[in-house]
């Protein structure tokens, strides 16, 4: 732990302590740079993680005001919910399910493989897939992911035994119980997955991995980390030159601070990234940082979440073990054939009591047909369809002056309108999870409609053409030499993988650039 | 909730309302209940107001043997929130009123019948989220559904029931993994 001077010029200040910004506070403190690192949320432990669910999810959830716009159900279903992201030491980690998937190589290369889709706006990524890899490699140990670098895959939960039954009757070929961040026998520190179910609400054990007890404690450990929590970054400052020079914020008493900087990296996960960058509006940037593109916010991306679930008339008791360790492979391909674009994974998913009839069942759904899946509770399966959704100009996050915040600033408002690719995929991942837990043996078959975007991707993408995105390959801005972008905002297109684990590989792949930078003065 | 309560201290407290039942012998709710009779003051709506949003709760989330008990919970944060809140005290009122006054003692059809056609009123919105929100987060009901909350103190589910399903076959090893330490 260090203690780094607010006027101190020199220090790389880091904006989130998730995936991205804990991740690339550890590469580059252990290297020696200073870093701050601002984190909006306060700091728990795998003692102080609450086990009663919706308490839990009040403890890690950023629940101050958002608003949305536009045709998707989650709008109508979820006024007041338009994604579900951390505000938490450690951020999305946190409350993560530990499925650390890598993008495929014909994802990154959207554009060219899927074609010029009418009302989409793909790129390809201006990344070569080779050296992806390498940091997916890089990533993958350092977060101990089973199946890979020889670890051996979580066991077979009850409900995993339902998922594989059902998949395998229907013909699939891979299927197993995922790649996950999740240790299946005690490694690096942390202990082994207890099969206790409750993964969203904080890992007690810490067998799944989380920048709370990983990369955050280390980065402490070299003496060049000055993690600030309950921080909240309100502004990026930059000088005459138009490099950033300081971010502003505010303590956890409310009172404002400044923080010189040579270095800004945001990684508030993509909503409040954009809201920063939107914020940090000035006579120089007049539609806010970074900005000059007017690309801040666009092409919004958040896979098409939702839900199948499955009636049985045994019991599987499928809050007992791993909450998502089930994995699908065989739709994770291109294939217009079935009518889309791109692919999607089906995961297996179970969630506890409350969840399951706030969040996972449909919102319309009530009275005797509620009742007769709710009382069939301890008989039910899960499936999430995690597939890749198309970018579109018009999906954009932006700043809603109508409603502000504590500090007085205009909120972040979201607006989805879903393309119709999106639905054919989900309408096609749907009736495919039916037809597994069909193939099981299921009494009663329930579709989801969308739930609020964990997944929250793309809005400050990484592009070749400085017009098609707000990024360069590293994740520098375009405009502003000396700001980064470090968080799933980046991603050019959101892929079909969940975005944790290249989140990490891009940000090892960015620390490395900036360590190169500074050690040229280049920054 | 609590043992039956006494109208003067109900008056002290200035309740508006009352709700009362009598568990069902040998529900699983009697471990956590001091006694079978419970009862609840209202702090902004009334006994009539309450028994109707009690049946609405019933008849959006309908569980035959599960007694009332929980979904008087159900009723006290619907209370709490109206006390706090006069416009939630308003939806409120203004829906019960709409529901008429045999709406707590229609059939189930009748309540279904006069509830369908609210189905995207802030009022219908308003009375099954929040019915959702409190009846499945109440340990009081956990028995009841089978559910059995946190795990981590009793050490997870690793040695005890994870994988005990036996109606399908094992997974192959390929697929699945060893179980840490038994193998």
């Amino acid at each position: 732990m260090s203690s780094i001077q607010q006027d101190d010029s020199n220090a790389v200040v880091i904006i989130g302590s998730g995936a991205g910004g804990g991740t690339l506070a550890h590469e580059l403190t252990r290297r020696g740079i200073k870093v701050v690192l601002l984190e909006a949320g306060a700091r728990q432990s795998l003692a102080s993680f609450s086990q009663v669910p919706g308490e839990a999810f009040a403890q890690l959830t950023w629940l101050e005001p958002r608003t949305q716009s536009g045709s998707t159900t989650v709008a109508e279903d979820y006024p007041t919910l338009p994604s579900w992201t951390a505000k938490t030491v450690g951020g999305t980690t946190v409350h993560w399910t530990g499925m650390a998937l890598r993008a495929h190589p014909w994802e990154i290369r959207a554009r060219t493989t899927y074609g010029a889709v009418d009302g989409a706006s793909l790129i390809d990524w201006p990344v070569e897939y080779e050296e992806l890899l390498r940091y997916y490699q890089m990533a993958e140990k350092r977060m101990v992911v089973t199946r890979r670098n020889g670890n051996p895959g979580l066991p077979a939960s009850n409900h995993f035994k339902v998922f594989h039954y059902g998949a395998k009757r229907l013909g699939y070929k891979q299927v197993h119980t995922g790649y996950m961040a999740i240790n299946s026998r005690p490694t690096d520190g942390r202990g082994l997955c207890i099969q206790q179910g409750f993964c969203v609400q904080g890992c007690k054990t810490g067998a799944k991995w989380s920048t709370l007890y990983t990369e955050i404690p280390r980065a402490e450990a070299t003496g060049n980390l000055d993690l600030r929590a309950e921080c909240r970054a309100v502004r990026i400052e930059h000088g005459a030159d138009g490099r950033a020079t300081a971010v502003v914020y505010r303590d956890p008493a409310g009172s404002e601070q400044r923080q010189k900087a040579r270095v800004v990296c945001v990684a508030g996960n993509a909503v409040e990234t954009t809201r920063l960058l939107l914020l940090s509006e000035s006579a120089r940037y007049p539609n806010g940082l970074a900005n000059s593109s007017d690309q801040v916010g666009r092409n919004y991306c958040h896979h098409t979440g939702c839900f199948v679930w499955g009636v049985f008339d045994k019991p599987i008791e499928f809050w007992r073990g791993t909450t998502l360790a089930g994995l699908v492979l065989d739709e994770t391909r291109h294939d217009p054939k079935r009518g889309f674009a791109g692919g999607y994974h089906l995961e297996m998913a179970a969630l506890d009591l409350p969840s399951i009839a706030l969040a996972g069942l449909p919102q319309t759904l009530w009275g005797r047909e509620l009742g007769f899946v709710m009382d069939h509770y301890r008989s039910m399966a899960g499936i999430y369809v995690n597939g890749e959704d198309l970018p579109r100009a018009t999906n954009r996050i932006t700043l809603n002056p109508a409603l502000k915040d504590q500090f007085g600033l205009p909120v972040a408002n979201i607006h989805v309108d879903d393309h119709p690719n999106n639905d054919a995929m989900r309408r096609h991942g749907q009736q495919q999870g039916k037809l597994m837990f069909d193939a099981a043996g299921a009494i009663k078959v329930v579709m989801s409609r969308q739930t609020p975007a964990t997944h929250n991707m793309c809005a400050a993408r990484m592009s070749r053409d400085p017009k098609d995105g707000v990024v360069n390959a590293h994740g520098q801005a375009h405009d502003v030499a000396n700001l980064f972008v470090s968080d799933g905002s980046a991603m050019s297109t959101p892929s079909s993988a969940n975005p944790t684990l290249t989140i990490v590989a891009l940000a090892l792949r960015q620390a490395d650039y900036i360590v190169r930078q500074l050690s040229t003065r280049a920054l | 909730m609590k043992p039956n309560a006494t109208m003067d201290r109900r008056e002290f407290l200035g309740a508006t309302g009352l709700l009362t039942g009598v568990l069902a012998a040998g529900s699983p709710l009697a471990l956590f209940a001091p006694g079978r009779a419970w009862a609840l003051d209202l702090k902004a709506l009334t006994s009539q107001e309450g028994a109707t949003l009690l049946a609405a709760a019933r008849t959006i989330a309908p569980h035959d043997k599960l007694d009332d008990a929980p979904y008087a919970l159900v009723v006290q944060a619907m209370d709490s929130s109206a006390s706090a809140d006069a416009a939630t005290l308003a939806l409120l009122r203004n829906g019960v009123s709409g529901l008429g006054a045999g709406f707590a003692d229609a059939s189930e059809a009748k309540r279904v019948a006069a509830l369908r056609p609210l189905e995207t009123t802030p009022f219908f919105k308003s009375v099954r989220a929040t019915t959702l929100m409190t009846l499945y987060a109440s340990p009081l009901v956990y028995a009841y559904f089978g559910y059995e909350g946190e795990a981590f103190s009793k050490g997870g589910y690793l040695l005890r029931g994870f994988n005990d399903l036996r109606w399908l076959p094992e997974v192959p090893l390929v697929d699945s993994g060893p179980v840490f330490g038994t193998g």
